[in-house]
Protein backbone atom coordinates (compact mmCIF):
# COMPACT_ATOMS: atom_id res chain seq x y z
CA UNK A 1 0.00 0.00 0.00
CA UNK A 2 2.28 2.22 0.97
CA UNK A 3 4.45 1.68 -2.18
CA UNK A 4 1.03 2.81 -4.53
CA UNK A 5 1.05 5.73 -2.37
CA UNK A 6 5.00 6.44 -3.23
CA UNK A 7 4.26 5.81 -6.79
CA UNK A 8 1.54 8.05 -6.99
CA UNK A 9 3.52 10.65 -5.33
CA UNK A 10 5.93 9.94 -7.35
CA UNK A 11 3.54 10.03 -10.49
CA UNK A 12 2.42 13.58 -9.41
CA UNK A 13 6.33 14.99 -8.78
CA UNK A 14 7.08 13.91 -12.19
CA UNK A 15 4.36 15.70 -13.60
CA UNK A 16 4.49 19.26 -11.84
CA UNK A 17 8.20 19.12 -12.18
CA UNK A 18 8.22 18.46 -16.26
CA UNK A 19 10.73 16.05 -16.02
CA UNK A 20 12.39 15.89 -19.27
CA UNK A 21 12.94 12.34 -19.57
CA UNK A 22 9.50 12.11 -18.62
CA UNK A 23 8.16 14.23 -21.45
CA UNK A 24 10.53 12.60 -24.07
CA UNK A 25 9.36 8.74 -23.02
CA UNK A 26 5.15 9.99 -22.82
CA UNK A 27 5.80 11.77 -26.27
CA UNK A 28 7.40 8.64 -28.29
CA UNK A 29 4.98 6.14 -26.42
CA UNK A 30 2.61 8.57 -28.25
CA UNK A 31 4.06 8.98 -31.19
CA UNK A 32 4.41 5.25 -31.88
CA UNK A 33 1.45 4.11 -30.79
CA UNK A 34 -0.81 6.94 -32.64
CA UNK A 35 0.90 5.94 -35.85
CA UNK A 36 0.73 2.20 -35.51
CA UNK A 37 -3.06 2.85 -34.64
CA UNK A 38 -3.41 5.21 -37.74
CA UNK A 39 -1.87 2.40 -40.29
CA UNK A 40 -3.88 -0.60 -38.38
CA UNK A 41 -6.72 1.44 -38.53
CA UNK A 42 -6.64 2.66 -42.36
CA UNK A 43 -5.74 -1.75 -43.07
CA UNK A 44 -8.49 -3.03 -40.27
CA UNK A 45 -11.70 -1.08 -41.19
CA UNK A 46 -12.09 -1.54 -44.70
CA UNK A 47 -10.74 -4.81 -43.82
CA UNK A 48 -13.15 -5.33 -41.66
CA UNK A 49 -16.34 -3.70 -43.68
CA UNK A 50 -15.41 -5.73 -46.69
CA UNK A 51 -15.52 -8.70 -44.33
CA UNK A 52 -18.96 -7.65 -43.99
CA UNK A 53 -20.15 -7.18 -47.19
CA UNK A 54 -18.46 -9.18 -49.55
CA UNK A 55 -19.16 -13.16 -49.61
CA UNK A 56 -16.23 -15.06 -51.10
CA UNK A 57 -14.58 -18.72 -50.58
CA UNK A 58 -13.03 -18.43 -47.59
CA UNK A 59 -14.54 -15.81 -46.34
CA UNK A 60 -15.37 -17.62 -42.81
CA UNK A 61 -11.77 -19.13 -42.82
CA UNK A 62 -10.82 -15.63 -43.12
CA UNK A 63 -12.60 -14.43 -40.04
CA UNK A 64 -11.81 -17.08 -37.69
CA UNK A 65 -8.32 -16.33 -38.92
CA UNK A 66 -8.34 -12.54 -37.67
CA UNK A 67 -10.66 -13.90 -34.66
CA UNK A 68 -7.52 -16.09 -33.59
CA UNK A 69 -4.74 -13.79 -34.67
CA UNK A 70 -6.48 -11.18 -31.45
CA UNK A 71 -4.89 -13.24 -29.30
CA UNK A 72 -1.41 -13.36 -30.85
CA UNK A 73 1.35 -13.43 -28.07
CA UNK A 74 3.15 -10.28 -28.42
CA UNK A 75 6.83 -11.57 -27.30
CA UNK A 76 6.26 -13.93 -30.48
CA UNK A 77 5.16 -11.34 -32.77
CA UNK A 78 8.28 -9.62 -31.55
CA UNK A 79 10.48 -12.45 -31.88
CA UNK A 80 9.46 -12.37 -35.59
CA UNK A 81 9.66 -9.19 -36.48
CA UNK A 82 13.06 -8.99 -35.15
CA UNK A 83 14.18 -12.06 -36.96
CA UNK A 84 12.94 -10.42 -40.33
CA UNK A 85 14.52 -7.23 -39.54
CA UNK A 86 17.54 -8.45 -38.09
CA UNK A 87 21.00 -8.35 -40.22
CA UNK A 88 20.89 -11.78 -41.35
CA UNK A 89 17.12 -11.56 -42.07
CA UNK A 90 14.90 -10.33 -45.30
CA UNK A 91 14.86 -7.11 -44.13
CA UNK A 92 17.79 -6.19 -42.60
CA UNK A 93 19.38 -4.13 -45.31
CA UNK A 94 16.35 -1.38 -44.33
CA UNK A 95 18.41 -0.96 -40.59
CA UNK A 96 15.09 -0.98 -38.93
CA UNK A 97 15.98 -2.94 -36.07
CA UNK A 98 16.16 -0.99 -32.52
CA UNK A 99 14.06 1.81 -34.03
CA UNK A 100 11.02 2.86 -33.63
CA UNK A 101 9.60 2.15 -36.75
CA UNK A 102 10.25 -1.19 -36.17
CA UNK A 103 8.32 -0.70 -32.86
CA UNK A 104 5.62 0.95 -34.90
CA UNK A 105 5.26 -2.76 -37.31
CA UNK A 106 5.18 -4.51 -34.54
CA UNK A 107 2.19 -2.78 -32.81
CA UNK A 108 0.49 -2.88 -36.33
CA UNK A 109 0.73 -6.62 -36.60
CA UNK A 110 -0.61 -6.94 -32.70
CA UNK A 111 -3.61 -4.12 -33.30
CA UNK A 112 -4.67 -4.58 -36.63
CA UNK A 113 -6.57 -8.17 -36.10
CA UNK A 114 -8.01 -6.34 -33.17
CA UNK A 115 -9.40 -3.62 -34.74
CA UNK A 116 -10.70 -5.85 -37.59
CA UNK A 117 -12.47 -8.45 -35.38
CA UNK A 118 -13.89 -5.54 -33.46
CA UNK A 119 -14.58 -3.68 -36.86
CA UNK A 120 -16.49 -6.60 -38.58
CA UNK A 121 -18.89 -7.14 -35.80
CA UNK A 122 -20.15 -4.10 -35.56
CA UNK A 123 -19.97 -3.65 -39.47
CA UNK A 124 -22.04 -6.68 -40.17
CA UNK A 125 -24.54 -6.05 -37.98
CA UNK A 126 -25.04 -2.38 -39.83
CA UNK A 127 -24.88 -4.53 -43.07
CA UNK A 128 -27.84 -6.55 -41.91
CA UNK A 129 -29.97 -3.15 -40.70
CA UNK A 130 -28.97 -1.57 -44.61
CA UNK A 131 -28.86 -4.44 -46.34
CA UNK A 132 -31.89 -4.51 -48.40
CA UNK A 133 -32.08 -0.45 -48.80
CA UNK A 134 -28.28 -0.65 -50.10
CA UNK A 135 -29.02 -3.24 -52.16
CA UNK A 136 -32.14 -1.87 -54.17
CA UNK A 137 -30.66 1.93 -54.42
CA UNK A 138 -28.31 -0.66 -56.80
CA UNK A 139 -24.98 0.83 -55.00
CA UNK A 140 -21.78 -0.33 -55.81
CA UNK A 141 -18.99 -2.31 -53.82
CA UNK A 142 -17.13 0.78 -52.87
CA UNK A 143 -20.47 2.71 -51.76
CA UNK A 144 -21.77 0.30 -49.64
CA UNK A 145 -18.05 -0.20 -47.81
CA UNK A 146 -18.49 3.64 -47.63
CA UNK A 147 -21.67 4.07 -46.52
CA UNK A 148 -21.15 1.74 -43.37
CA UNK A 149 -17.98 3.23 -42.69
CA UNK A 150 -19.31 6.31 -42.41
CA UNK A 151 -22.46 5.56 -40.96
CA UNK A 152 -20.73 2.84 -38.12
CA UNK A 153 -18.36 5.65 -37.29
CA UNK A 154 -18.93 5.74 -33.59
CA UNK A 155 -18.61 1.74 -33.16
CA UNK A 156 -15.23 1.91 -35.49
CA UNK A 157 -14.06 4.64 -33.01
CA UNK A 158 -14.92 1.91 -30.53
CA UNK A 159 -12.69 -0.61 -32.26
CA UNK A 160 -9.87 1.81 -32.74
CA UNK A 161 -10.17 2.88 -29.14
CA UNK A 162 -9.64 -1.23 -28.51
CA UNK A 163 -6.84 -1.20 -30.41
CA UNK A 164 -5.31 1.88 -28.84
CA UNK A 165 -5.59 0.40 -25.53
CA UNK A 166 -4.05 -2.76 -26.53
CA UNK A 167 -0.81 -1.01 -28.23
CA UNK A 168 -0.09 1.87 -25.58
CA UNK A 169 -0.18 -1.19 -23.11
CA UNK A 170 2.02 -3.53 -24.98
CA UNK A 171 5.52 -4.53 -23.87
CA UNK A 172 7.03 -7.66 -24.77
CA UNK A 173 6.89 -7.32 -28.75
CA UNK A 174 8.64 -3.03 -28.53
CA UNK A 175 11.28 -4.78 -26.07
CA UNK A 176 12.43 -7.07 -28.59
CA UNK A 177 12.20 -4.90 -31.57
CA UNK A 178 13.12 -1.98 -29.85
CA UNK A 179 15.56 -2.79 -27.52
CA UNK A 180 14.42 -0.25 -24.88
CA UNK A 181 17.34 2.26 -25.50
CA UNK A 182 17.63 5.75 -23.51
CA UNK A 183 16.58 8.38 -25.95
CA UNK A 184 15.70 6.65 -28.73
CA UNK A 185 13.42 3.74 -28.56
CA UNK A 186 12.25 3.83 -24.27
CA UNK A 187 8.73 4.46 -23.74
CA UNK A 188 6.60 4.41 -20.85
CA UNK A 189 5.68 0.21 -20.65
CA UNK A 190 9.36 -0.64 -21.42
CA UNK A 191 10.93 1.96 -19.12
CA UNK A 192 8.46 0.66 -16.36
CA UNK A 193 10.05 -3.05 -17.05
CA UNK A 194 13.18 -1.13 -16.44
CA UNK A 195 12.85 0.36 -13.48
CA UNK A 196 10.92 -2.60 -12.08
CA UNK A 197 13.74 -5.21 -12.53
CA UNK A 198 16.09 -2.10 -10.96
CA UNK A 199 13.48 -2.38 -7.55
CA UNK A 200 12.43 1.24 -7.77
CA UNK A 201 8.69 0.24 -7.57
CA UNK A 202 7.87 3.63 -6.85
CA UNK A 203 9.52 5.09 -9.63
CA UNK A 204 7.77 2.23 -11.95
CA UNK A 205 4.50 2.75 -10.63
CA UNK A 206 4.61 6.49 -11.03
CA UNK A 207 5.41 5.90 -14.59
CA UNK A 208 2.62 3.40 -14.60
CA UNK A 209 0.17 6.18 -13.13
CA UNK A 210 1.27 8.46 -16.07
CA UNK A 211 0.59 5.76 -19.05
CA UNK A 212 -2.77 5.19 -17.41
CA UNK A 213 -3.90 8.91 -16.80
CA UNK A 214 -2.56 9.50 -20.72
CA UNK A 215 -4.79 6.52 -22.27
CA UNK A 216 -7.31 7.60 -20.48
CA UNK A 217 -6.26 11.64 -21.84
CA UNK A 218 -6.38 9.93 -25.24
CA UNK A 219 -9.67 8.03 -25.06
CA UNK A 220 -11.63 11.39 -23.63
CA UNK A 221 -9.98 13.59 -26.37
CA UNK A 222 -11.11 11.08 -29.13
CA UNK A 223 -14.30 10.88 -27.62
CA UNK A 224 -14.51 14.97 -27.22
CA UNK A 225 -13.31 15.63 -30.78
CA UNK A 226 -16.26 12.86 -32.35
CA UNK A 227 -18.62 13.91 -30.22
CA UNK A 228 -19.87 10.82 -29.61
CA UNK A 229 -21.86 11.35 -26.97
CA UNK A 230 -23.30 14.71 -28.00
CA UNK A 231 -27.44 15.06 -27.99
CA UNK A 232 -28.41 14.58 -31.51
CA UNK A 233 -25.55 12.71 -32.62
CA UNK A 234 -24.65 9.03 -33.25
CA UNK B 1 -48.91 8.07 -68.98
CA UNK B 2 -47.11 4.21 -69.02
CA UNK B 3 -43.45 4.30 -68.62
CA UNK B 4 -41.49 2.81 -71.15
CA UNK B 5 -40.32 0.61 -69.02
CA UNK B 6 -43.50 -1.70 -68.86
CA UNK B 7 -45.01 -4.30 -69.91
CA UNK B 8 -42.94 -6.20 -67.40
CA UNK B 9 -42.65 -9.76 -67.77
CA UNK B 10 -42.28 -12.73 -65.26
CA UNK B 11 -42.08 -16.07 -67.37
CA UNK B 12 -42.26 -18.92 -65.28
CA UNK B 13 -40.19 -17.62 -62.81
CA UNK B 14 -39.98 -19.67 -59.50
CA UNK B 15 -37.72 -19.02 -56.02
CA UNK B 16 -37.01 -21.56 -53.51
CA UNK B 17 -34.89 -21.24 -50.28
CA UNK B 18 -33.50 -24.53 -48.93
CA UNK B 19 -35.07 -26.26 -51.36
CA UNK B 20 -39.03 -25.23 -50.15
CA UNK B 21 -40.67 -22.83 -52.92
CA UNK B 22 -41.68 -19.61 -51.81
CA UNK B 23 -43.28 -18.38 -54.81
CA UNK B 24 -43.57 -19.99 -58.47
CA UNK B 25 -44.28 -21.03 -61.05
CA UNK B 26 -45.66 -17.29 -62.12
CA UNK B 27 -46.64 -15.80 -65.38
CA UNK B 28 -47.31 -12.59 -65.46
CA UNK B 29 -47.56 -9.04 -67.78
CA UNK B 30 -47.99 -6.07 -65.74
CA UNK B 31 -48.66 -3.09 -68.17
CA UNK B 32 -50.63 -0.88 -65.80
CA UNK B 33 -52.11 2.32 -65.55
CA UNK B 34 -52.85 3.16 -62.01
CA UNK B 35 -52.28 1.70 -59.24
CA UNK B 36 -51.62 -2.01 -58.84
CA UNK B 37 -52.12 -4.13 -55.28
CA UNK B 38 -50.85 -7.33 -55.06
CA UNK B 39 -52.91 -9.05 -52.05
CA UNK B 40 -53.27 -12.65 -50.60
CA UNK B 41 -53.11 -14.16 -47.01
CA UNK B 42 -49.56 -14.03 -45.41
CA UNK B 43 -47.15 -16.52 -46.50
CA UNK B 44 -48.46 -16.58 -49.79
CA UNK B 45 -45.61 -14.74 -51.64
CA UNK B 46 -46.62 -11.10 -52.11
CA UNK B 47 -43.37 -9.97 -50.75
CA UNK B 48 -41.07 -12.01 -52.53
CA UNK B 49 -43.30 -11.32 -55.46
CA UNK B 50 -42.20 -7.68 -55.87
CA UNK B 51 -38.46 -8.38 -54.60
CA UNK B 52 -38.51 -10.36 -57.87
CA UNK B 53 -39.45 -7.56 -59.79
CA UNK B 54 -37.34 -5.15 -58.22
CA UNK B 55 -34.24 -7.16 -58.80
CA UNK B 56 -33.64 -7.63 -55.20
CA UNK B 57 -34.57 -11.13 -54.85
CA UNK B 58 -32.92 -13.91 -56.75
CA UNK B 59 -35.14 -16.32 -58.55
CA UNK B 60 -34.18 -20.00 -59.48
CA UNK B 61 -36.21 -20.48 -62.33
CA UNK B 62 -37.93 -18.38 -65.09
CA UNK B 63 -37.07 -14.79 -66.57
CA UNK B 64 -38.23 -11.28 -65.60
CA UNK B 65 -38.12 -8.76 -68.03
CA UNK B 66 -38.27 -5.19 -68.17
CA UNK B 67 -39.12 -3.57 -71.67
CA UNK B 68 -36.39 -1.28 -70.78
CA UNK B 69 -34.37 -2.26 -68.32
CA UNK B 70 -33.42 0.51 -66.05
CA UNK B 71 -32.19 -0.27 -62.15
CA UNK B 72 -32.48 3.37 -61.50
CA UNK B 73 -36.19 3.75 -62.68
CA UNK B 74 -37.45 1.38 -60.18
CA UNK B 75 -37.66 2.05 -56.27
CA UNK B 76 -38.49 -0.46 -53.06
CA UNK B 77 -40.29 0.89 -50.11
CA UNK B 78 -39.94 -2.04 -47.06
CA UNK B 79 -42.60 -3.28 -44.90
CA UNK B 80 -40.07 -2.29 -42.03
CA UNK B 81 -38.84 1.72 -43.23
CA UNK B 82 -35.22 1.31 -43.02
CA UNK B 83 -33.69 5.09 -42.47
CA UNK B 84 -29.83 5.36 -42.32
CA UNK B 85 -28.39 6.83 -39.02
CA UNK B 86 -28.46 10.12 -40.33
CA UNK B 87 -30.48 13.12 -40.28
CA UNK B 88 -33.77 13.27 -41.69
CA UNK B 89 -32.35 15.72 -45.09
CA UNK B 90 -29.50 13.20 -45.13
CA UNK B 91 -31.62 10.43 -45.82
CA UNK B 92 -33.39 11.85 -48.19
CA UNK B 93 -30.13 13.49 -49.94
CA UNK B 94 -28.43 10.14 -49.69
CA UNK B 95 -29.87 8.54 -52.96
CA UNK B 96 -28.52 12.02 -54.81
CA UNK B 97 -25.89 11.49 -53.53
CA UNK B 98 -24.96 8.03 -54.95
CA UNK B 99 -25.76 9.47 -58.45
CA UNK B 100 -23.19 12.52 -57.72
CA UNK B 101 -26.13 14.88 -58.52
CA UNK B 102 -24.77 18.84 -58.27
CA UNK B 103 -25.14 20.20 -54.81
CA UNK B 104 -27.71 22.61 -55.44
CA UNK B 105 -30.48 20.33 -56.98
CA UNK B 106 -29.57 18.14 -54.06
CA UNK B 107 -30.52 20.85 -51.80
CA UNK B 108 -33.59 21.72 -53.59
CA UNK B 109 -34.93 18.16 -53.87
CA UNK B 110 -34.50 17.73 -50.44
CA UNK B 111 -36.33 20.74 -49.64
CA UNK B 112 -39.00 20.16 -52.08
CA UNK B 113 -39.26 16.42 -50.20
CA UNK B 114 -39.12 18.03 -46.74
CA UNK B 115 -42.00 20.17 -46.93
CA UNK B 116 -44.13 18.08 -48.81
CA UNK B 117 -43.60 15.07 -45.87
CA UNK B 118 -43.94 17.56 -43.63
CA UNK B 119 -40.54 17.20 -41.73
CA UNK B 120 -39.09 20.15 -42.53
CA UNK B 121 -38.82 21.57 -39.06
CA UNK B 122 -36.73 17.99 -37.83
CA UNK B 123 -34.96 18.46 -41.11
CA UNK B 124 -31.43 18.26 -38.85
CA UNK B 125 -32.99 15.57 -36.24
CA UNK B 126 -31.58 12.28 -36.89
CA UNK B 127 -34.07 9.98 -38.30
CA UNK B 128 -33.93 7.09 -35.88
CA UNK B 129 -35.32 8.87 -33.85
CA UNK B 130 -38.78 9.23 -36.12
CA UNK B 131 -42.04 8.02 -34.97
CA UNK B 132 -43.20 5.36 -37.34
CA UNK B 133 -45.71 7.17 -39.62
CA UNK B 134 -42.72 9.75 -40.12
CA UNK B 135 -39.94 7.08 -40.98
CA UNK B 136 -41.94 5.85 -43.04
CA UNK B 137 -42.83 8.71 -45.16
CA UNK B 138 -39.08 9.79 -44.50
CA UNK B 139 -38.69 6.26 -46.40
CA UNK B 140 -41.26 7.03 -49.24
CA UNK B 141 -40.02 10.06 -50.33
CA UNK B 142 -36.20 8.75 -50.31
CA UNK B 143 -37.47 6.15 -52.91
CA UNK B 144 -39.03 9.32 -54.92
CA UNK B 145 -35.99 11.98 -54.73
CA UNK B 146 -34.46 10.23 -57.88
CA UNK B 147 -38.12 10.09 -59.55
CA UNK B 148 -38.70 6.51 -59.98
CA UNK B 149 -41.22 5.37 -62.99
CA UNK B 150 -41.97 2.91 -60.78
CA UNK B 151 -42.58 2.54 -56.87
CA UNK B 152 -43.13 -0.68 -55.56
CA UNK B 153 -44.17 -0.55 -52.22
CA UNK B 154 -44.18 -3.48 -49.02
CA UNK B 155 -47.14 -3.35 -47.00
CA UNK B 156 -46.12 0.67 -45.69
CA UNK B 157 -49.21 1.01 -43.70
CA UNK B 158 -48.38 -2.46 -41.60
CA UNK B 159 -48.55 -1.31 -37.98
CA UNK B 160 -49.58 2.14 -38.69
CA UNK B 161 -51.97 4.32 -36.70
CA UNK B 162 -55.46 5.06 -38.70
CA UNK B 163 -53.73 8.94 -38.85
CA UNK B 164 -50.35 8.01 -40.42
CA UNK B 165 -52.37 5.46 -42.46
CA UNK B 166 -54.35 8.43 -44.04
CA UNK B 167 -51.05 10.40 -44.70
CA UNK B 168 -49.30 8.13 -46.69
CA UNK B 169 -52.37 6.89 -48.43
CA UNK B 170 -52.65 10.41 -49.50
CA UNK B 171 -48.98 10.88 -49.89
CA UNK B 172 -49.30 7.13 -52.36
CA UNK B 173 -52.70 8.89 -54.30
CA UNK B 174 -50.67 12.39 -55.33
CA UNK B 175 -47.83 10.03 -56.78
CA UNK B 176 -49.95 7.90 -58.35
CA UNK B 177 -51.71 10.90 -60.47
CA UNK B 178 -48.42 12.18 -60.57
CA UNK B 179 -47.80 9.66 -62.84
CA UNK B 180 -45.63 6.85 -60.64
CA UNK B 181 -46.32 3.32 -61.02
CA UNK B 182 -47.20 2.01 -57.81
CA UNK B 183 -47.05 -1.57 -56.97
CA UNK B 184 -48.09 -2.44 -54.23
CA UNK B 185 -48.40 -5.57 -51.62
CA UNK B 186 -51.08 -5.51 -48.75
CA UNK B 187 -53.37 -7.49 -46.35
CA UNK B 188 -55.92 -4.33 -45.28
CA UNK B 189 -58.73 -5.03 -48.01
CA UNK B 190 -59.83 -1.21 -47.53
CA UNK B 191 -56.76 0.26 -48.26
CA UNK B 192 -56.52 -2.26 -51.60
CA UNK B 193 -60.24 -0.75 -52.66
CA UNK B 194 -59.25 2.74 -51.78
CA UNK B 195 -55.83 2.30 -53.91
CA UNK B 196 -56.46 -0.27 -56.34
CA UNK B 197 -56.58 0.14 -60.16
CA UNK B 198 -55.08 -3.33 -60.44
CA UNK B 199 -55.50 -6.60 -58.35
CA UNK B 200 -53.49 -9.49 -58.34
CA UNK B 201 -54.45 -11.93 -55.85
CA UNK B 202 -51.60 -14.02 -54.41
CA UNK B 203 -51.89 -17.80 -53.01
CA UNK B 204 -49.93 -20.20 -51.81
CA UNK B 205 -46.90 -18.63 -53.75
CA UNK B 206 -48.70 -18.45 -57.63
CA UNK B 207 -50.78 -15.79 -59.01
CA UNK B 208 -54.15 -16.88 -58.25
CA UNK B 209 -56.55 -14.29 -60.10
CA UNK B 210 -55.67 -11.20 -61.77
CA UNK B 211 -57.09 -8.13 -63.37
CA UNK B 212 -58.93 -4.82 -62.60
CA UNK B 213 -59.96 -4.60 -59.81
CA UNK B 214 -63.27 -2.94 -59.85
CA UNK B 215 -64.44 -6.58 -61.73
CA UNK B 216 -62.02 -8.51 -59.24
CA UNK B 217 -63.60 -6.69 -56.11
CA UNK B 218 -67.23 -6.93 -57.89
CA UNK B 219 -67.26 -10.11 -59.14
CA UNK B 220 -64.18 -12.55 -58.22
CA UNK B 221 -63.82 -15.60 -60.52
CA UNK B 222 -62.54 -17.87 -57.92
CA UNK B 223 -64.25 -19.04 -54.76
CA UNK B 224 -60.60 -18.35 -52.86
CA UNK B 225 -60.48 -14.54 -53.70
CA UNK B 226 -64.48 -14.69 -53.29
CA UNK B 227 -63.65 -15.83 -49.41
CA UNK B 228 -60.63 -13.42 -49.08
CA UNK B 229 -62.38 -10.59 -49.85
CA UNK B 230 -65.35 -11.87 -47.38
CA UNK B 231 -62.44 -11.70 -44.60
CA UNK B 232 -62.72 -15.59 -44.42
CA UNK B 233 -59.60 -17.67 -43.99
CA UNK B 234 -57.78 -18.79 -46.41
CA UNK B 235 -54.70 -20.33 -47.22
Amino acid sequence: MVDIWEGLSAAFWLIVHFDAELWEISLRSLRVTLTALVIASAIAIPLGTYLAVQRFRYRRFTISMINALMGLPPVVVGLVVYILLSRSGPFGVLNLLFTPTAMIIAQVIIITPVIASIAHQSMRELWAEYHDLLISLNTSKWQRILTLVRDGRRNLLTAALAGFGRAIGEVGAIMIVGGNIDHVTRVLTTAIALETGKGDFALALGLGFVLIGLAIVVNLAIHTLSRTEREGQW
Amino acid sequence: MVSSLFPLKLQDVAVRRQGKRIIGPIDLVLNPHGPTIVIGPNGSGKTTLLRVMHGIERINDGSVTWTAPDPSKHAFVFQSPIVLRRSVAENLAYPLRLLKTPAGQIRETVGYWLDRIGLASGQNSPATRLSGGERQKLAIARALVRKPDVLFLDEPCANLDGHATREIETLLQEIAAAGTQLVMATHDMGQARRLAHNLVFMLDGKIHETGPAKTKFSAPQTEALAAFLRGDIVT
